[in-house]
């Protein structure tokens, strides 16, 4: 069977307009419900960094009631709106703040309370490279500014087995309770050392054990903490000199997500 | 009057097919074991190793592939006899990606932890070439009913293999089915997991079992 052009050319529209059509309907009415999905995995990151979630916690109240969110800049200084529109902390895409200079980024900060509403961690998004990709995550400070109190990483596209075990509790939980500064009181944030030798009492307060085989996933990491440490510097000692005695007992007030 | 008396006969004589008569059923059972698109055909091999480290993704994904597959069959059939010749490849190929993207977008909406794991591979679904293969070979030339039966045949016998690919590898890989961890369930604790199940490779291996043990079975050969 052999068509005229005409034919060809006015089914292939009719078909396109059709096919189209129903796509773009698809995507409008869908779209709700997946920016809902996307502030539901948000918040379940950002709660990973301080607790063990389970699958049937109820993720948006618990974020509700414990977490409180701000942006700060490169200073320190609290932002809430950049031209003339209001930021949201949740909706800052940290991959593309990555793109820009450090110093014109936005740094979203989330506030974590325990049950009894009282100041637990900081919670700060990291960002950075690994071996073959993007890598990121967030790292929960305790209340006095140097402890961690968690991390949680994730990866676009390190090795299955190697650099991506990033991403397992197991090597998530060596981070826990390590110090960001050294004796002298210097930043020098977490490093992940090379070789894995299974010990943690080998490592002091800033190393952790390091992972056999992704050597350059685990520099990505400690990159990425680093810098960002460093980014969120002059926020943290300003929340330390002074205004935290009074931020850890004001009223936590009440925040629409 | 008498025209209309003679052409009646005619159409009586049509009978119509039983719904699930010899040759249909083995339009849906040869794909399955026979001719199964994997392991005798080959095809559809990077996503069957890409996806299958787990059950669960591996599940949606097979689902995925029978929603497309069924339902491109049975829209290129009914429409087969409008498509012009000479660009049927691409009427295929557009709707194809049209099923494909609405399975996207609904896992984005609906199983977004599945979907993270998934939507490079949902994509992939466009170039899987079970689906085109199907349409130019099956849709083209019959009706919708049996169109729709050899979508489903060529889909499941696609996703039994994939979900037996992911059982073996998520058993030996995680030690776990459907995330629950057996070995720990019936008593064996610390089972050493096998990190080569977890990557690309571990798919290759099983794959080549499950077709060795299936051409063996069933006696084909490659001619």
């Amino acid at each position: 069977m052999r068509q005229s052009n005409t034919y060809i050319i006015v089914f292939s529209a009719v078909l396109t307009v059709i096919l189209g059509g129903l796509l773009s309907v698809t995507s409008v009415g869908l779209k709700p419900m997946q920016d809902m999905q996307v502030a539901l995995d948000t918040q379940k990151k950002i709660l990973g960094a301080v607790m063990d979630l389970q699958p049937t916690d109820d993720i948006p109240a618990i974020y509700e009631s414990r977490v409180e969110s701000l942006v700060v800049d490169a200073n320190g200084e609290e932002v809430t709106e950049v031209e003339g529109e209001p930021v949201v902390a949740e909706k800052v895409n940290i991959a593309s703040q990555f793109d820009k200079d450090p110093k014109d980024r936005l740094y979203p900060v989330y506030e974590f309370r325990g049950d009894d509403d009282k100041f637990e961690a900081y919670i700060l998004p990291i960002y950075g490279k690994g071996l073959w990709d993007d890598i990121w995550g967030y790292i929960a400070l305790a209340s006095d500014l140097k402890t961690i109190k968690g991390v949680v990483f994730d990866h676009k596209g390190e090795t299955p087995g190697l650099g991506a075990r990033i991403t397992t509790i197991e090597v998530q939980e060596r981070f826990k309770g390590k110090n960001i500064y050294n004796d002298v009181g210097e930043l020098v944030a977490v490093r992940m050392m090379k070789g894995e030798s299974g010990d943690p009492s080998i490592y002091n307060d800033n190393e952790v054990d390091g992972m056999s085989g992704a050597t350059i996933t685990a520099k990505g990491v400690n990159n990425m903490i680093a810098n960002y440490l460093g980014y969120y510097q002059p926020y943290l000692k300003k929340v330390e000199s002074g205004a935290q005695a009074s931020k850890a007992t004001v009223e936590k007030p009440q925040t629409g997500v | 009057m008498s025209t209309e008396v003679a052409d009646k006969p005619v159409k009586i004589e049509e009978k119509s097919e039983d719904l699930f008569s010899k040759r249909r059923r083995k339009i849906v059972s040869d794909p399955l074991n026979e001719d199964n698109p994997i392991t005798v055909q080959v095809l559809g091999i990077c996503s069957a190793l890409a996806v299958t480290t787990q059950l669960s993704p591996t599940l949606i994904m097979a689902i995925s592939v029978v929603f497309v597959v069924v339902f491109s069959n049975l829209i290129i059939s009914l429409i087969r006899n409008m498509v012009p010749g000479r660009v049927r490849i691409i009427v295929q190929l557009a709707v194809i990606a049209t099923l494909v993207t609405l399975v996207d977008q609904v896992l984005k909406a609906y199983f977004y932890d599945a979907w993270k794991v998934l939507s490079v591979f949902v994509g992939l679904i466009i170039t899987n070439c079970i689906v085109m293969g199907r349409l130019e070979a099956f849709a083209m030339g019959n009706k919708p009913y049996d169109s729709v039966l050899d979508g489903l045949g060529s889909g499941f016998g696609y996703a039994w293999v994939i979900l037996a690919v992911a059982f073996f590898r998520e058993l030996f890989g995680s030690g776990a089915i459907f995330g629950f961890k057996v070995f720990e369930a019936v008593g064996i604790e610390n089972f050493p997991t096998n990190g080569l199940m977890v990557s690309p490779v571990g798919a290759f291996m099983i794959l080549g079992i499950i077709i060795w043990v299936q051409r063996s079975l069933t006696g084909y050969t490659e001619r």
